[in-house]
């Protein structure tokens, strides 16, 4: 669409003359608030913290206007360009290859717009991206926050502490907890002083299975607080509430939104490839922001600063039923891809499996690729028949997790899609072709992280079955191994 | 400035490797806007089919068909207020899938530079269509607003045609969110620009997709009633 500057204010125009495109405009003015203007509060709530465009809004552009003129919206161009280079307002993208342009019949012009974020809803030269610069909505507080009434174990409770710290002081904090620590009610306290000071919370994760498994724990957990649950078609888009919890990639309608960003699982994908996603958790905190990073597996950068003192950061070197995490085994099974072309297992592979199958404990088995454990099926098979295999583009991916919940499947084969966020509470976990790429630290961290989940189960095998060791296998037994050290020495683990 | 930039499928943004060969050294190279893997997705119409609206008749039981028409085309030529408006139509690809995805991503997400892919096929065909005039399937005013850009409108632009906007359309509801008796009962929905002399004008309409073809016949009606020649049509898929 087109925008009049005229006598220092903008206003939308459908004629070609005197007006431009937005991007076109050099400084985008903002009126002063005006306080006797009586605002629409759907629209308050609608647009806190956000950055949308027209089409997401059901409000007349009229009404817009009307509070922009008042000084209560705010227009941005939609896509900014500098140094003569466009960049998405919305994403973050700069690429070339990503934009491109149309004969706009907004604007009349040929519009350049982002196809990075055009799932989204279109952004374009000629896009003004809508924000709030009116009073904030008022939380009203319950007398009581947190619900909760359980109990954090020692190494928790630390690690709350500094949680608590650091969103009252608008620091960064990482917190480096093990698989099966249970990093969620680490979160508690923090969340509960946060929304006392009336401040607002964004819980992020890269993976949509994590907002869904968090919010009804967090809706138990504060019973009495309204929680928006954000993922692509989730029915809640609108919502405002004090405590959100949403995918990395809703964050991109968001803008200087929360006082406290907690970003789950950051070295999980598609965080970690796309850019677009970390660009989008930055414009989502306010500038006076705390941001709370969790992750069982760190990468290595992360790692190395906060051994150099660079960032901050705490642990949870072990697991709340106070037993040390598996430690992996290697094990050495030849050219193992070579057995499967003539529909063979290499014999400790087999024995490893059949011993297991006969003493029905269940395990989970990961393969690096599709189609070599759609090979090993049909031979395992033969063991038991009930054995199944899981893979991301699976449709009865859902069912067959349960199913091995239930214990109704002996043995699952899968991929990496299983590395994370699934818990069984008494199995062990075998590695095939624990050399190969896919199987990085983290991956090999967070498989190993499957096992000895339960209080009632701690212990389970963890094996890596390889063709040559990895620098990546060691260093996650190192990790592990390290994390159960500091685990003794802070005496977080009973020995 | 890189010396040979990338370039990416459009679809799948993965960077198109070529094969290079003393060929792609000394002859000037096509643009290219897919990966092969990309391309091989989309199925072109070939072989037998309906004489009216081009649709394969391969896929079609033998009781669907009469000879080389479909029993739809019979249908509307069985129809005295819908018999010989529309001589021909002619569609490029099947609408599977792949193609329902890449099309609703162009459309409704408006991701306009996908007609580029369509643009080599397109600009094939309309060479060997005998007409006088490109006339896309317009939109109204307010979908014409909201979605930026008129899908048919920049086929044939992309394709290096001009287009004659010889029709305006009346805003109705979504054509998608019909069922076909609806669609086919639905009064005028087109009105005529008045300014262009179509008498004995052969025409060709453009769309992007053939679905029951009532868009495409009331717009053949509307065209022929005000004196054109002969109406066919060109869609993307069928």
């Amino acid at each position: 669409m087109r925008f009049r500057l005229q006598s220092n204010i903008l206003s939308p125009q459908r004629d070609i003359k005197n007006s431009l495109p937005i991007s076109q405009i050099h400084t985008i003015p903002q009126p002063l608030a005006n306080p006797n203007f009586l605002f629409n509060p759907d629209i308050q709530l609608l647009l806190t913290g956000k950055q949308l465009i027209l089409d997401d809004l059901p409000f007349t552009l009229e009404e817009i206007q009307k509070h922009y003129e008042n000084g209560y919206v705010t227009y941005r161009k939609g896509i900014e360009y500098i140094r003569n280079r466009p960049a998405c307002s919305r994403c973050g993208n700069k690429e070339e290859n990503w934009f491109a342009q149309f004969p706009c019949s907004r604007c009349g012009e040929l519009c350049l717009y982002c196809r990075k974020c055009l799932m989204m809803g279109r952004i374009s030269a000629c896009t003004p991206l809508i924000g709030w610069s009116g009073p904030q909505p008022v939380h009203t507080l319950p007398e009581t926050i947190l619900g909760w009434k359980g109990r954090l174990s020692d190494g928790q409770q630390t690690a709350s502490n500094y949680v608590v710290e650091a969103v009252n002081n608008n620091n960064e904090l990482l917190v480096w907890a093990v698989c099966g620590a249970g990093k969620t009610e680490v979160l508690f306290a923090a969340i509960e002083s946060a929304l006392a000071s009336e401040k607002r919370i964004c819980i992020a994760t890269p993976r949509t299975d994590v907002v869904l498994e968090l919010t009804p724990r967090l809706k138990a957990a504060f019973p009495r607080i309204t929680v928006a649950s954000l993922y692509g078609g989730s029915e809640e888009r609108h919502l405002y509430a004090p405590l959100t919890i949403a995918t990395t990639h809703q964050l991109l309608r968001f803008y200087q939104a929360f006082d406290t960003l907690i970003l789950d699982e950051v070295d999980a994908f598609p965080y970690t490839v796309e850019e677009s996603l970390q660009y989008a958790a930055v414009q989502a905190r306010k500038p006076e922001s705390a941001m709370i990073y969790l992750t069982a597996t760190p990468n290595e950068k992360w790692q190395k600063e906060c051994r150099t003192g660079k960032r901050a950061f705490t642990t949870i070197p072990a697991r709340f039923h106070r037993h040390p995490l598996p430690v992996p085994r290697f094990t050495w099974c030849g050219n193992w891809q070579k057995h499967l072309k003539k529909d063979k297992l290499p014999a400790n592979v087999f024995h490893w499996i059949k011993e297991r199958l006969q003493t029905q404990k269940q395990s989970l088995v990961f393969f690096p690729h599709i189609s070599l454990m759609e090979k090993a099926l049909p031979i395992l098979r033969q063991l038991a028949p009930d054995i199944e295999a899981v893979h991301a583009e699976d449709p009865d991916r859902k069912e067959k997790v349960q199913k091995m919940r239930n214990k109704e499947i002996p043995l699952l084969l899968t991929t990496t899609i299983l590395e994370r966020g699934v818990t069984f509470p008494n199995i062990d976990v075998a590695v095939i072709g624990a050399e190969d790429d896919i199987f990085t630290e983290s991956a090999l961290v967070q498989i190993s992280g499957r096992a000895g989940r339960s209080k009632d189960y701690p212990n389970g095998v963890v094996t890596y079955f390889h063709y040559g060791k990895t620098e990546a296998m060691l260093r996650a037994r190192k990790q592990i191994t390290a994390m159960n050290k500091e685990g003794v020495r802070r005496g977080l683990i009973d020995t | 400035m890189k010396l040979f930039p990338n370039v990416y499928c459009l679809i799948c943004h993965e960077i198109i490797l070529n094969p290079i060969g003393w060929g792609s050294i000394f002859s000037e190279e096509k643009e290219q806007f897919l990966c092969k893997t990309c391309e091989m997705r989309f199925e072109i119409i070939e072989g037998e089919t309906c004489q009216i609206c081009g649709r394969m008749l391969r896929y079609l039981g033998e009781n669907f068909r009469k000879g080389e028409l479909c029993n739809d085309c019979i249908r509307w030529e069985e129809d005295d207020q819908w018999s010989g408006y529309l001589e021909r139509n002619h569609s490029l690809f099947l609408y599977n899938d792949f193609l329902k995805e890449v099309l609703a991503t162009y459309k409704f997400r408006g991701d306009y530079v996908l007609a580029k892919i369509f643009a080599d096929y397109l600009k094939d065909c309309m060479r060997k269509i005998k007409t006088d005039l490109f006339v896309p399937i317009p939109l109204s005013e307010e979908r014409l607003y909201e979605r930026g850009f008129n899908q048919a409108e920049a086929l044939i632009i992309e394709s290096g045609f001009t287009p004659s906007r010889l029709l305006t359309r009346v805003h109705s509801e979504k054509q998608s969110k019909k069922s076909r008796m609806e669609r086919i009962h639905i009064l005028q929905v087109f009105q005529i620009n008045p300014q262009v002399e179509i008498k004995g004008r052969d025409i060709l309409l453009i769309d992007d997709i053939y679905t029951t073809g009532s868009t495409l016949r009331h717009a053949a009606k509307l065209l022929k009633d005000s004196g054109a020649e002969r109406i066919q049509s060109l869609t993307l898929a069928r």
